[in-house]
């Protein structure tokens, strides 16, 4: 319990430290998420609107999910050497595929019914896409986006390892910051952690539609969904 | 009190003499090379090595689902019975599984040490709200028609339970134990920061000589084919164990 109370005092000593250690580990994960979205959001948008490529969207989070975080990290060190650009590509692998899943299942799954129904009055392919297709997927495609950004702020502390910077370098640098400082840095990405998760469950609740609330309400990081790969056309699921 | 058995480049800021392949200057001159994947060194330290490491990590592995796995089978049992405890059940796990996993062995060090119960205890505690949803949702997607039916032929609750729910719950199930399995792999690799057991030391290991490519990529790549192989066995498992999920949906 001492090694609490000093990793507290730790904290408190040391604000600024962690401030910009802080602010290190944001800007890592900000860069990694905005390129994983850019990347995946509109492939996968695209994919499920056509119907296309369901082997490939699907399995792609599956295997996404495969590769152990560290192990990417360390293909990353070895083909791209160490810093800042090489940590944020090995974070994009790492949050890509379950954003693209998510996407491409969410469209997918769109109620065929409604898609027949907003053409039926006449709406073009693009009308569909953007007023009866998108809408009815954000709750889904948003929790693939949580469930990426979430895991990019907890795997970014491994990038410390790679050069990368942010909280995780407090953590690694026993030498430095002595067993306190250890924990106090692992408190600080725990709370950091914590915080990302029920930021992005906030901002999910306020982008879904009126009418979709309570149907997903079951969706959190890591997604997962019970059933997982079982049933992409079930919502919820992935 | 906790004194991890590496340091990391930069972390201490000691200079690093890169010494690639081992035993100074001996080895294969691609490993001294450092280039991108000597195959000489990789089969030359496999027995030593890179065998040992997987054989840990399978067992790292197996233990924490070995533990995960009943443990919340009994939570979701429980949530099953009773509704009011589900969303206690979910926040706790949930909690455990968003903390980062170098943080959290981290936190349990100053409490359990560097051991592997404390890497055990983390690994575990990540597995509990994969299956504990998966088994909850299983046991609650079984159609209220069985349920009936089952009763109607005279089964006891007990009975309902274990012959005609659980049968019924395995497809999810195991669709759980697939995402814990997986997970557990990965989050293995990191456990090696506070004791050398695992695919993660032979990738500390490398960081800390100074960038040992060869290590780097042989570590990395067992464990991706260890976690791949797992996945793809539950996925056997499940087609033989469960034969009438598979044929409902080839789409």
């Amino acid at each position: 319990m001492k090694t609490f109370a000093d990793a507290v005092r730790f904290l408190f000593d040391n604000l600024s430290l962690l401030g910009s250690k802080t602010v290190e580990h944001l800007e890592l994960s900000f860069a990694a998420i905005s390129l994983s979205l850019l990347l995946a959001i509109p492939l996968g948008i695209w994919l499920g609107h056509i119907h296309r490529g369901s082997l490939l969207a699907i399995n792609l989070a599956n295997v996404g999910r495969a590769l152990p975080s560290l192990a990417i990290i360390a293909f990353g060190i070895a083909l791209l050497g160490i810093g800042f650009v090489p940590t944020m590509i090995a974070l994009i692998l790492v949050a890509a595929p379950i954003m693209l899943t998510n996407a491409y299942v969410a469209v997918d799954g769109v109620d065929r019914d409604a898609v027949d129904a907003a053409r039926g009055m006449g709406m073009t392919a693009r009308e569909v896409l953007l007023r009866v297709e998108l809408p009815l997927a954000l709750p889904l495609t948003f929790a693939g986006i949580r469930t990426g950004a979430v895991y990019v702020i907890a795997t970014a502390t491994l990038a410390a390892v790679a050069g990368g910077g942010g909280l995780g370098e407090i953590i690694f640098n026993q030498a430095s910051y002595g067993t306190p400082g250890v924990v106090a840095g692992a408190i600080a990405v725990a709370a950091l952690a914590l915080a990302a998760e029920l930021a992005f469950a906030t901002l999910q609740r306020a982008v879904t539609p009126k009418g979709l609330r309570g149907a997903v309400r079951d969706q959190r990081a890591d997604g997962p969904p019970p059933f997982a790969e079982l049933e992409p056309s079930n919502p919820g699921s992935t | 009190m906790s004194t991890p058995w590496l340091t990391l480049v930069g972390a201490a800021g000691a200079p690093v003499i890169p010494d690639f392949g081992g035993g100074g200057g001996g080895g294969p001159s691609c490993a001294r090379r450092n280039g991108t994947f000597c195959w000489d060194w990789f089969r030359d330290n496999w027995s030593d090595v890179f065998a040992p490491a997987l054989g840990q990590h399978v067992k790292l592995t197996l233990i924490a689902i070995a533990v995960g796995f009943p443990l919340s089978a009994l939570l979701a049992l429980l949530a099953h019975r009773r509704r009011r405890v589900e969303t206690p059940i979910t926040i706790v796990t949930g909690t455990l599984f968003t903390i980062p996993s170098l943080a959290l062995f981290q936190l349990l060090v100053p409490i359990t040490g560097l051991s592997v119960l404390t890497v055990e205890i983390a690994l575990v505690s990540y597995t509990l709200l994969i299956l504990f949803r998966n088994m909850l949702a299983g046991l609650r997607g079984v159609p209220d028609d069985v349920r009936d039916a089952a009763r109607g032929m005279g089964l006891t609750d007990r009975q309902v339970l274990w012959r005609v729910e659980m049968p019924l719950a395995l497809p999810a199930v195991i669709a759980g134990l697939r995402i814990a399995t997986v997970t557990v792999i990965s989050l293995a690799t990191v456990g090696a920061f506070i004791v050398d057991q695992g695919l993660g030391g032979p990738i500390f290991r490398a960081i800390q000589s100074g960038v040992f490519k060869t290590e780097l990529i042989a570590a990395g790549l067992l464990a991706i084919m260890l976690a791949l192989v797992a996945d793809g066995g539950l996925v056997l498992a499940q087609r033989v164990l469960t034969p009438w999920a598979s044929s409902g949906r080839a789409r």
